[in-house]
């Protein structure tokens, strides 16, 4: 790509073209590492996809088109029976599980970090501490918070039902991460609790941008405070918020970890990347997992494309 | 004062104290639970009860949790080493070089970086089985290249595009080539900068679980979280909770201490990473 721009182009400077040839010799190292530990095994995945490879016998896979993601047969009877990942319950769990949790969470955690935001954007004494504190969660290491929750949450001894006992809000101990109906709002309030800091720090940044007479003109002109924070505030947090609820989304749609920790075997918190790890290792139904993870990657792709479609999203961040 | 702004202003310091509460609360409470053995475990306490530290010298005696620490500290390090490594002249070729498809290649790998990792754990552990490191350090320190290296990429590229051009155009007059500029000229000032993004990425890959999970049978070959996660009592109805606390508070403590010590760069660089002002 270079190369051909240096040939097209004689009349650069050679100082330019130099500099391109430094540029090229700077990115190439990069780019082929990435080939190597991105590109080529997601090829590779998805060829997986189309094969009956097995765990055991990786090379030994022949290709059986889209047999993993769905196939029906006829019989005679008239019955046609649909087998593959498209026609498996277990997915559509699986989907409709990481689904809500992105939603929820990130919608959630977005309104509280702007909350959050918003109190330490005030001038207070001990912000700083406060701050500090707020990093907290963020810097411990997900499995370790899960097993703290796990811990509090715990059904016989956990201080979470503890309180709320004592509050009179619950009048028997809850098993919050075994229950089917409250496995999900386990998993929810963990993550919330981890990721809100880092929505709260980026929301903080946005918010810090805004200049200071814009609230002060407000204020002269006796403008409601809520008012303000709509008209004002909002507006020009915007495009910040943007990128921090893109960047949560595609965090929360490949979830793995925090669930397989707190609220393992429950098909209430199943996710898609749990379901094809899954099949992937423990199952021994390689290309049946690699059908998933190829789906969940697709389902991803065109959720950010959509997004940059549609926001006509800057990314990249040249042109501010 | 009138009473309401005194309403106001308690009302302002009581959201305060909340959200300080809740932030810190589960760590108060992991270490709370750390201290306490025996049939201790199994009575709520709020306060300090007593501070029994056999769970940490039970801990540190087992071999295997040093060995799994280490192994971390390995990984960790030397992923971000390698990242850092190739990130800096490829970072200023992002930042500094006009070339068509800049732009396309600046949101490739920020794509990559945003990735669902579970989408290329087929084809890695084809590579991993391939080259002959399944269940070495190795495995970890290939596979984890896949978050690290886009990212402090990304990063660096957003720092190294605010240093003033002066400075790059005036040893550029002086006959300095790119090697040159990168390293006498830019390194110097991108000192704070690759501490934070290294930082960062380090904090990225010692948290890692997927990958480590996958990629290691050997329980001497784990790293922390995965050692944490699989840390099982004499039976298996029995978790021993105080075992898994004190495990989780020697390796969180180091974590926080550093994000305490370098809180305003880690926001700056989380900032440049995510939003660009």
């Amino acid at each position: 790509m270079f190369k051909k721009h240096i040939l097209t182009t004689p009349e650069v400077s050679s100082l330019q073209r130099q500099k391109l040839r430094a540029a090229f010799w700077f990115l190439a190292p990069m780019l082929l590492v990435l080939f190597c530990v991105a590109a080529w095994p997601l090829l590779r995945s998805i060829y997986f996809s189309f094969t009956n490879t097995s765990l055991t016998n990786l090379y030994g896979g022949e290709w059986v088109g889209f047999k993993n993601y769905l196939t029906w047969k006829t019989f005679s009877s008239g019955r046609t029976i649909y087998s593959g990942t498209l026609a498996d319950p277990a997915w559509w769990n699986a989907v409709w599980n990481t689904v809500r949790f992105a939603v929820v969470s990130v919608s959630l955690e977005t309104i509280i970090g702007l909350m959050v935001a918003l109190v330490l954007n005030a001038e207070f004494k001990g912000r700083g501490l406060v701050r500090a504190a707020i990093l907290i969660p963020w810097a411990i290491p997900t499995i370790v918070s899960a097993k703290m929750w796990a811990w509090m949450f715990n059904d016989q001894f956990g201080i979470i039902n503890d309180m709320l006992l004592s509050v009179g809000l619950i009048d028997h101990k809850i098993a919050w991460t075994a229950n089917i109906d409250t496995a999900m709002l386990s998993v929810l309030i963990v993550d919330i609790w981890k990721t809100t800091p880092f929505m709260a720090l980026l929301c903080l940044a946005g918010l810090q941008m805004i200049p200071r007479d814009m609230y002060e003109s407000a204020k002269i002109d006796g403008v409601h405070p809520i008012k303000v924070f709509f008209q004002v505030t909002l507006p020009l947090v915007k495009p910040a918020l943007m990128v921090a609820v893109i960047f949560r989304t595609l965090d929360a749609l490949r979830m793995f970890d925090l669930v397989y920790v707190l609220t393992p075997n429950s098909k209430a918190t199943k996710t898609m990347s749990i379901i094809s790890r899954e099949n992937l290792i423990e199952f021994d139904k390689f290309a049946y997992g690699s059908a998933q993870s190829t789906l969940l990657f697709a389902i991803i792709a065109l959720f950010v494309a959509l997004y940059i479609w549609l926001g006509k999203l800057d990314l990249s961040g040249e042109k501010s | 004062m009138t009473n309401k702004a005194l309403f106001k202003k308690a009302a302002f310091y009581s959201v305060v104290v909340i959200i300080v509460l809740i932030s810190v609360f589960p760590f108060y409470y992991a270490i709370l639970t750390s201290l306490k053995t025996g049939s201790d475990l199994f009575k709520v306490n709020y306060f300090p009860s007593s501070f029994n530290f056999s769970n940490y010298i039970d801990v540190l005696n087992n071999g295997q949790f040093i060995r799994n620490t280490l192994n971390s500290v390995f990984i960790a390090s030397t992923t971000v080493i390698f990242a850092l490594f190739l990130a800096v002249t490829a970072s200023y070729a992002l930042a500094r070089v006009r070339f068509k498809g800049r732009r396309l290649l600046l949101m490739a790998i920020l794509a990559i970086s945003m990735f669902p990792q579970i989408a290329v754990l087929a084809g890695l552990f084809e590579l991993i089985r391939f080259i002959g490191i399944y269940n070495t350090p190795w495995a970890m320190i290939l596979s984890y290249t896949i978050f690290t290296l886009p990212f402090t990429v990304w990063v660096l590229t957003t720092f190294m595009r605010d240093l003033p051009v002066e400075i790059e155009e005036a040893a550029i007059v002086d006959g300095a080539t790119p090697w040159v500029i990168i390293t006498q000229i830019f390194m110097p000032l991108l000192w704070p900068a690759l501490v934070t993004t290294g930082l960062l990425a380090f904090i990225g890959a010692w948290n890692e679980f997927l990958f480590a999970l996958t990629f290691t049978a050997s329980e001497t070959m784990r790293t922390v979280p995965v050692a944490i996660a699989m840390l099982s009592g004499s039976s298996q109805y029995e978790t021993p909770w105080g075992l898994i606390m004190a495990a989780s508070v020697l390796v969180t403590i180091p974590l926080v201490i550093l994000v305490l010590i370098f809180q305003r760069k880690i926001v700056s660089g989380l900032t440049a990473g995510g939003v660009k002002g």
